[in-house]
């Protein structure tokens, strides 16, 4: 039996089958992925060419509506931007930043575990207890206070270039603590495992042993922790977009649009946030029910 | 004379099980040290089988580590080939002759690991043989001497029985190319027909490949089976120690004697007795003078407060005050 | 009659890729005061065949046929509520881990009287005071101090003799003890089983020892059951079953497990593994790894039929 077969007569596969919850979240992650990776293709607009816009088409209702006009199927904002072009361009931009803030959370996060837990003692003591104080804090405040720092330090011209990274560090950096504790915890159960005895026998090296033997027996409960982390990153970049100190206008991200709209709700043009809000609200909830189920799938006691 | 493979002069190993700083400070308690392994000697002559005997929080296994140098002693000095463990093991042409085996065939192999590169890992680890074809049939080769098949290289641990486990445990066990091997209760998970088949198979490779063993095990019958020699094990000290026949023969020690007068054997069909009470003492605060000396028969004044030396009885050295002075 | 008698027992585990029979037409009685064991390799049903006497089955497995008479009533079919009067009562258990039986926040003294409360009526002084008398017959010292400690002041000895009080404690006439010195040390085990013995004799209670240890078996038991792939192999009385058996398979075990009287230069081994639930071959069970398989084996599965003294699972030692 080759692996693609195996994979699909497996019990993660036959489980998955028999989950309408994961199925449905799945098929949202999906859709909402395509939507982001092929923005480009798909939209029918691009908010971003100030040539296109015309004032004329600003605050159009969606198509349903008597004043809709179908070309702009979800409406317009004050600018005369496509909504629906701004989710699909935003969710890009919203994904694209939680993804890699989350991919340096983890890069952080799993080293200090790995290195708090196979060596023990006066590291680990040093990284959990930084792990400890940062968690007394929302991470939000983190990465606003981060934020802000790194705002300050930079030089105002760099800013603008630089905008994208400060984001991703900022919230990067917020989350790794949950990281670090997750794969700490595995790899003191996995060191003192025979298979790792086994190695040091045969005198493998400690970054060896962490690398080969014990990090593929740690990704497990990670992979579930990342999953449920970039759902709440992507809320991170919508908050800090939503305050004003996230992506600048000319990259609105999700969280920016819901700012933006956030201007007209109550003034009647409720398209401009509640399309964005309920994409970024519908994708962050199949995110996360996809990634309890993951939990519930790979820990075999629960079954 | 033979060559001793391996040495242990007066070894001891500590354990500190004190609670964190804080906590001790606040409840005013001193530190807690745990003397798993507490003054011991043998050598093992190659080729031959030592087998170190005992009930759990004897030890045993603490000298099994100790033996590879997964763990340094706190006293005493292990020699492996006539050289100190630490620098015998500081050079890869010494350390790749020993190697282990271990007690849990589910924990002792990588699940992420395929079946051919958790055998081949000491290979590629020493340099033994280089290019993938080479060492992909020396591993088929190595699976084939341990009864299992060049094609389950391919599979996954979790694919193979718990003995099966065992054989791939043993393979990589081999593939460095041993001399000397510490088997860690090699068979104490696994049921008696598979356990006789490993026996079986260690036994035989022992005399295929010259191998010298240091078998720990619970199981005295096994140990019979196997050992050469024979030391029994009771709080981190060696009771008994001398020629496996010798000791099954006329126990001396009354700890060996209880243990053997313990074991349920399938030839004692109905027997009825009456078992010795008392329990194994914690090893944080061992009694003092003889460590047995609480459920020990003979025990007097002398045995609580003087630690008995080994005495030389015939082939044997028995640490007993008892034996020493014929009170037996 | 027997006090228990198990009649054709199926139990089955309804899974994704079918349905796996993990026991598979199981018959065997325990009469009044008799001490069955039942032995076999990992994965044979021993434990499982403990679990449906004592109606402790995990979901989803069920006994799909057969019957199970205790003193002569059924009890496979009886629903929880039903059949917790007698659990307890008629029928006590010891498993491998105390932990698993004792409750680490009550005090063992209140354990005791408690359980005997619900079956028993007796006033809280009596019930204390007989709660004393157990822990001394089970050998646990200063039992009337030490009647007020909770079980991790114990060693898992000292614990494993609180769960035999605690099974025999409301005069059950069945014990079934899974493993019940497995988790212990030699010298400890001795004592249990020896406890174990004396106690259910001078009581009168019967027992069903499961365990993997033909030693325990061989010293314990009037008669024994060798389960092989959830079916029984052989039963008989234990010194037949153990000096000479009938069946192939329980020869090779006799001969696979080393002995403390001889040194032998090979041990006997069976070839191979038992097989897999889902892989169960034709015929009898056992013929893959038999040197004495005949046609027949291969495509009829043999009952159990008079073998020696024993009764063997065997289409060649029948004959």
């Amino acid at each position: 039996m080759n692996g693609v077969a195996r994979f699909l007569d497996s019990d993660f596969v036959y489980g998955f089958k028999r989950s309408p919850v994961a199925i449905m979240s799945a098929l949202v992650v999906l859709l909402v992925l395509i939507g982001a990776v092929f923005a480009h293709y798909i939209s029918p607009h691009n908010p971003f060419d100030l040539a296109s816009l015309d004032l004329l088409d600003s605050l159009k209702p969606p198509f349903w509506s008597t004043d809709g006009d179908p070309s702009f199927p979800l409406g317009t904002d004050d600018q005369g931007r496509d909504v629906l072009s701004g989710i699909l361009y935003g969710t890009q931009i919203s994904l694209i930043v939680a993804v890699c803030a989350i991919a340096f959370s983890l890069t952080v996060g799993i080293t200090m575990g790995l290195l708090a837990g196979y060596f023990g003692g006066v590291v680990d003591a040093l990284l959990m207890r930084v792990v400890d104080i940062q968690l007394t804090f929302p991470s939000i405040l983190i990465a606003l206070l981060v934020d802000g720092i790194v705002r300050a330090v930079l030089p105002r011209d760099m800013q603008a270039a630089l905008e994208l990274y400060v984001i991703v560090f900022a919230i990067g950096i917020s989350r790794w603590p949950q990281f670090a504790r997750t794969v700490r915890g595995s790899t003191m159960v996995e060191r003192g495992r025979d298979y790792v005895m086994a190695a040091k026998v045969i005198g493998i090296s400690g970054p060896r042993i962490m690398l080969s033997h014990i990090l593929p027996n740690v990704l497990g409960p990670v992979l579930v922790i990342t999953t449920l982390n970039l759902g709440l990153a992507i809320l991170d970049e919508a908050t800090l977009s939503f305050l004003g100190v996230g992506l600048p206008p000319t990259q609105p991200s999700l969280g920016t649009l819901i700012r933006i709209g956030n201007n007209f709700l109550f003034s009647g043009e409720w398209w401009i946030a509640i399309f964005p809000g309920v994409t970024l609200a519908a994708m962050v909830l199949s995110i996360n029910l996809l990634g309890d189920w993951l939990r519930d799938a790979l820990n075999p006691r629960l079954r | 004379m033979t060559m001793q493979v391996l040495q242990a002069i007066e070894v001891s190993r500590h354990f500190d099980v004190s609670r964190p700083f804080l906590q001790r400070a606040l409840s005013r308690e001193g530190r807690r040290i745990l003397r798993a392994v507490d003054g011991i000697s043998f050598d093992i002559a190659a080729g031959t089988t030592l087998s170190l005997v005992g009930e759990s929080g004897c030890g045993k296994s603490t000298v099994a580590r100790l033996a590879v140098g997964l763990y340094t002693p706190t006293d005493g000095e292990i020699r492996f080939e006539g050289q100190p463990l630490s620098s015998a093991r500081a050079q890869p042409a010494l350390r790749r002759k020993m190697n282990m085996i271990f007690q849990d065939p589910y924990a002792s192999l990588n699940p992420r690991w395929r079946v051919a590169d958790i055998v081949a890992e000491p290979i590629r680890a020493f340099n033994i043989l280089s290019g993938t074809k080479t060492i992909n049939d020396r591993v088929g080769q190595l699976l084939t001497q341990v009864g299992l098949s060049a094609a389950d290289g391919e599979k996954y641990p979790h694919e193979f029985s718990g003995g099966q486990r065992q054989r791939i445990s043993i393979a990589r066990a081999l593939s460095s190319e041993p001399e000397f091997l510490v088997c860690d209760e090699p068979t104490s998970a696994l049921d008696v027909s598979v356990q006789a088949q490993i026996l079986n198979l260690m036994r035989d490779l022992q005399q295929k490949l010259g191998l010298t063993y240091l078998f720990i095990s619970h199981n005295l019958a096994v140990v019979r089976h196997m050992s050469d020699r024979l030391g029994v094990m009771y709080l981190g000290r060696i009771v008994e120690e001398g020629p496996g026949e010798d000791i099954f023969r006329t126990p001396r020690h009354p700890y060996t004697r209880l243990l053997l007068d313990a074991i349920p054997d399938i030839s004692a069909v109905g027997r009825s007795r009456t078992p010795v009470g008392g329990e194994v003492p914690s090893p944080i605060s061992p009694p003092a003078g003889c460590t047995f000396h609480p459920r020990c028969g003979l025990a007097n004044e002398r045995c609580k407060v003087e630690k008995p030396p080994q005495t030389k009885v015939g082939n044997v050295l028995v640490a007993c005050h008892a034996v020493a002075e014929g009170r037996s | 009659m027997a006090l228990l008698d198990v009649q054709n027992l199926v139990v089955e585990f309804p899974g994704r890729r079918g349905v796996l029979r993990a026991l598979d037409d199981i018959s065997f009685s325990i009469g009044e005061g008799e001490i069955l064991g039942v032995v076999g390799e990992s994965g044979a049903g021993k434990s499982l065949t403990g679990a449906a006497i004592i109606g402790l089955l995990e979901p989803p497995g069920r006994v799909a046929s057969g019957q199970i008479l205790f003193d002569g009533k059924r009890i496979d079919n009886l629903s929880s509520d039903q059949m917790r009067p007698i659990r307890g009562k008629q029928i006590g258990a010891i498993f491998q881990d105390p932990l698993t039986t004792l409750n680490p926040l009550i005090s063992i003294g209140r354990q005791l009287t408690e359980t005997m409360q619900a079956h028993l009526k007796l006033s809280d002084r009596d019930a204390r005071a007989r709660a004393i008398g157990w822990l001394e017959q089970v050998g646990i010292p200063a039992a009337a101090d030490r009647v007020e400690a909770f079980p991790h002041q114990f060693s898992g000895g000292m614990r494993q003799r609180v769960v035999i009080a605690l099974a025999l404690c409301a005069e059950p006439r069945l014990v079934v003890a899974d493993e019940p010195t497995t988790a212990l040390d030699v010298s400890i085990q001795a004592q249990i089983i020896t406890l174990l013995k004396n106690l259910t004799k001078s009581h009168g209670t019967s027992v069903m020892l499961v365990t993997h240890d033909m030693g325990v078996i061989a010293e314990t038991c009037d008669r024994v059951a060798v389960m092989y792939a959830g079916r029984i192999a052989e039963i008989g009385p234990v010194r037949d079953v153990v000096l000479s058996p009938s069946h192939p398979y329980t020869e090779g075990l006799m001969g696979s497990i080393p002995s403390l009287e001889t040194r032998v230069e090979r041990l006997r081994q069976i070839d191979g593994a038992m097989p897999r639930l889902t892989a169960i071959p034709k015929g009898c069970a056992f013929n893959p790894r038999c040197s004495r398989t005949i046609d027949k084996c291969r495509e009829q599965r043999p009952g159990l039929m008079p073998a020696g003294s024993t009764q063997a699972a065997c289409w060649v030692t029948a004959a």
